[in-house]
């Protein structure tokens, strides 16, 4: 069968001709004071994987998106089919066959799927939309490829994994035979990652030639033919992934080697310190997407929060930061009631954010890194005498944490916009626990950190731990929930199902819990509706 | 008060009401592109001045009423450039340059006019047009189809607005452009091209709306005649959550009132006079309070775009 699926006239199933080889050579790209891409020779051809690997701010992004046509390569050729382009815009690009699936999602929440896939296409009836005809072709590639969403469905009411499925439409509508996909999976939960290898496999059984970014080893390994490494804009190496293993592409990215098993001590439980009773919050759809939670945080532990995207716990933490009304129950943090508090009521009391949404809620992206940094405590010394900032004071110390947690930034004036996602993520976690945090409510701290970053922020979690701050970790990455917490409480449909200690937790009994079966609960799912 | 509903004094008033809505439907429909596509002109008040001085100028000196409409489409066009190239190309401050595009239309017609005419002149307007059969329906033909040229456009202006904006691909590209101009970016939608055609469109319909006030409404020019028009066009457009059809039902509320106004006026009703023109502002800052749908804002409305932010 897939002799006839490839055909022998260059052909992709979708009709448009293969791209057979492309080719970065010498690539170079320089921004303001960093040199993003030093000579990078990269290739990938139909019918293969190819993973491009590399820490935050290793310059992945920079070159995908100068084969993309979105920048203009400093020196250094690209070559498709052997023939040189120059691409002065994505436009160019989609011409020649590629499509990319960007890291923040490029749709218009509100418009439909249909539209979101039309957008910027010729219409086949003139200067009326055919949108009819484009939810069929729609309707045939999502079959095709296994790619389920609803062609009518507002892009806002889609869930994550599902707005990924209709960036992917969208570049096989443009008939992309090359895809680059720049970490699809940060995003999506386990099944969703799945669903997503599946369509890969297809796409290149079928003749795609795919470049796959991300940071997670284990599935690059799982899914990738090649692996290339990159690390400050420079090729570290290039392996087949059948020859090559974890700890040989972490010790590449990071350039020593990485632990990936922490040490513990016993948790030396204080106070509590940060307590939740009864807590029900709205979500955005007007239903109720915390209900009734009840948790408790000692001083000196860490309090893992584990469970599928989507089940309440981005609300419980706005909620707890100040950031979304409360409908009902209580909030005390140290003691006091904060449940109806401003932030800043909460940030004196000595609480810290890490917020999941790190661009929208956690930085200025207009203001400079040393101004990010003083966000909080701008009003306080050393910062301030009087009612003068102290500038001195601010680059100093700022200077100090960009050392310390190893932002990658070409100065502390630099606008935050302009950094690497990880490096944002950083700077956000240098902020918050320089500040000596007495709770500290962590919310995807990892999402979209390299390894040696995260490993790095995992030691500072342990650290403050250590020091006695009560941690409250929201993750849906288990791994990280379970290296770290000393208890565990998984969230599903905005309820608690049940807590665990957490060393001696299995995989498989959170995974169950997850899906919404009872801590002791028997083999049935069991639904949990009000 | 008996005599203000009366038959003759409500079809006066709908008659009236549909003549006061015409500047606004042109200004903010003009608008509506604008803001769709992530820009906003506060300058619209000063294009229809300099819409309304020169149709007025060059309709009274060649005698043709058209050349005056055309110059004033052409004069708005040129202040929507000029809106364009500082907002998108230089990408300046939009609520500062709207209000200097506004001083600048303000102070220039004004200008104009003390030296181009010696006082207030008048002319003859654009002349009602009579449709036919429908223009022979009782009470309904006199009100409803007995407009001039310009009061007709402006509410067929309404469907295609709605039309361009919703059915076709440019539509699509505004509106994509308006929320999330990153994303048509990297669709090859070129969104400064996109953004320098709405916002002179909106120019070119601000110039007809201060036409239709100078050659086929009032029929004069009068400094600072439309005494701040164009900020309620601004308005309306938020009212009608930048809808079209929406954008048509405020401007006709608002007219209706003003209609009313004038009518209690007229008729000398025993009400205070300041309170009566006070009335339909006070009725839209009601009505804009209880109704605007931020949820429909455009996302990206005043923020100047660049390539490379994530
Ligand atoms: N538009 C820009 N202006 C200035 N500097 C930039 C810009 N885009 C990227 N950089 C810098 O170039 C370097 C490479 O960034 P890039 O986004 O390519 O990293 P990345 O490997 O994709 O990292 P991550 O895994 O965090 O997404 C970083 O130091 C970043 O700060
Ligand atoms: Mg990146």
């Amino acid at each position: 069968m897939s002799t006839q699926v490839l055909g022998l006239d260059g052909r992709l199933p979708t009709g448009q001709m293969r791209i057979e080889e492309m080719r970065m050579i010498g690539i170079v790209k320089r921004f303001p004071g960093v040199l993003a891409n030093d000579h990078v020779d990269f290739d990938v051809r139909a019918g293969e994987i190819h993973a491009l690997l590399g820490e935050n701010g290793a310059g992945k992004t920079t070159l995908m998106r100068q084969l993309y046509g979105l920048y203009r390569p400093d020196a250094g050729k690209i070559l498709i089919n052997g023939v040189e382009q120059h691409f002065n815009s994505p436009q160019d690009a989609i011409r020649a066959g590629i499509g990319m699936i960007h890291q923040h999602f490029m749709l218009v929440p509100s418009l439909t799927v249909v539209e979101n896939v039309a957008l910027g296409l010729k219409s086949s009836r003139g200067v009326l939309l055919d949108l009819d005809r484009v939810e069929k072709r729609v309707r045939e590639l999502s079959e095709q490829y296994g790619l389920k969403v609803d062609p009518k469905a507002y892009v806002w009411q889609l869930a994550v994994g599902e707005q990924q499925r209709v960036e992917i439409l969208k570049a096989l509508y443009r008939g992309a035979a090359l895809l680059i996909l720049d970490e699809p999976t940060a995003v999506l939960t386990p099944q969703e990652v799945e669903d997503l290898f599946r369509t890969l496999r297809q796409m290149a059984r079928d003749g795609h030639a795919l470049i796959f970014i991300s940071h997670k080893l284990h599935e690059v390994l799982a899914i990738s033919d090649r692996v290339t490494v990159l690390r400050d804009g420079r090729v570290v190496g290039s392996r087949p992934t059948k020859e090559t293993n974890k700890v040989e592409l972490a010790q590449m990215m990071v350039g020593r080697p990485v632990i990936l098993q922490y040490e513990r001590s016993p948790a030396q439980l204080g106070e509590v310190q940060l307590a939740i009773e009864n807590l029900v919050v709205g979500g955005d759809r007007g239903q109720d997407a915390v209900r009734n939670v009840s948790l408790e945080v000692h001083a000196g532990e860490i309090l893992g929060l584990a469970g599928v995207s989507g089940n309440g716990q981005r609300e419980l933490a706005e909620a707890l930061a100040g950031l979304r009304p409360v409908k009902s129950g209580r909030i005390l943090l140290c003691g006091k009631d904060v449940t109806h508090e401003p932030p800043g009521a909460r940030i004196a009391l000595g609480q810290s954010y890490i917020p999941e949404e790190r661009l929208r809620d956690g930085t200025i992206k207009e203001f400079s890194v040393a101004d990010n940094l003083i966000l909080e405590d701008h009003h306080k010394p050393p910062f301030s005498r009087q009612i003068f900032l102290n500038f001195n004071a601010i680059r100093e110390v700022s200077k100090r944490l960009v050392n310390e947690y190893n932002v990658k930034t070409p100065s502390v004036d630099t606008p935050v916009k302009n950094l690497s996602g990880g490096n944002i993520q950083k700077l956000i976690l240098a902020r918050e626990l320089s500040r000596r945090p007495k709770v500290l409510i962590a919310s995807q701290p990892t999402r979209g950190v390299d390894i040696g970053a995260t490993e790095y922020i995992h030691q500072r979690l342990l650290e403050q731990r250590q020091a006695g701050t009560a941690i409250l970790l929201i993750s849906e990455d288990l791994d990280e929930i379970r290296a770290l917490s000393d208890r565990i409480a998984v969230m599903y449909e905005g309820e608690i199902v049940g807590i665990v200690d957490g060393p001696s937790a299995t995989a498989e009994q959170l995974g169950l819990m997850m899906a919404g079966v009872r801590e002791g609960g028997q083999h049935h799912l069991e639904k949990i509706r009000l | 008060m008996n005599d203000l509903f009366t038959i003759p004094v409500i079809l006066g008033i709908i008659y009236s009401g549909l003549r006061l809505a015409t500047p606004y439907l042109y200004a903010s429909i003009g608008e509506a592109f604008v803001q769709n596509s992530g820009v906003y002109n506060l300058g619209v008040d000063g294009i229809m001045l300099m819409g309304a001085f020169s149709g007025f100028y060059v309709g009274m000196k060649t005698g043709n009423l058209w050349w005056g409409l055309l110059a004033a489409m052409g004069v708005g066009l040129l202040m929507g450039l000029l809106m364009a190239v500082v907002s998108v190309t230089l990408k300046a401050e939009q609520g500062i340059s709207g209000i200097g595009l506004y001083m600048f239309g303000l102070g220039l017609s004004s200008l104009l006019f003390k030296k181009t005419m010696t006082g207030v002149e008048s002319i003859s307007g654009f002349q009602p047009v009579r449709i036919p059969l429908l223009g022979n329906i009782p009470y309904l033909g006199d009100v409803l189809f007995n407009h001039n040229l310009l009061v007709y456009g402006a509410f067929l202006l309404v469907p295609l607005a709605s039309f361009i904006l919703y059915k076709t691909p440019f539509g699509l590209m505004i509106r994509a452009v308006g929320q999330n101009p990153q994303a048509a970016d990297t669709l090859g939608i070129n969104v400064d091209r996109i953004r320098y055609i709405t916002v002179s469109l909106g120019g070119m319909l601000a110039g007809i709306a201060g036409a239709s006030l100078s050659i086929s409404l009032i029929n004069l020019f009068q400094e600072n005649m439309t005494s701040g028009m164009g900020f309620i066009a601004i308005a309306l457009v938020y009212f009608g959550s930048w809808r079209p059809w929406g954008i048509m039902g405020g401007a006709l509320l608002f007219s209706f009132v003003n209609a009313l106004q004038l009518w209690l006026q007229v008729l000398g009703v025993n009400f205070p006079y300041d309170f009566a023109v006070m009335l339909p502002y006070a009725m839209t800052i009601l009505a804009l309070a209880i109704s605007v749908r931020r949820a429909a804002m455009p996302d990206a409305l005043g923020k100047p775009f660049e390539r490379g932010e994530f």
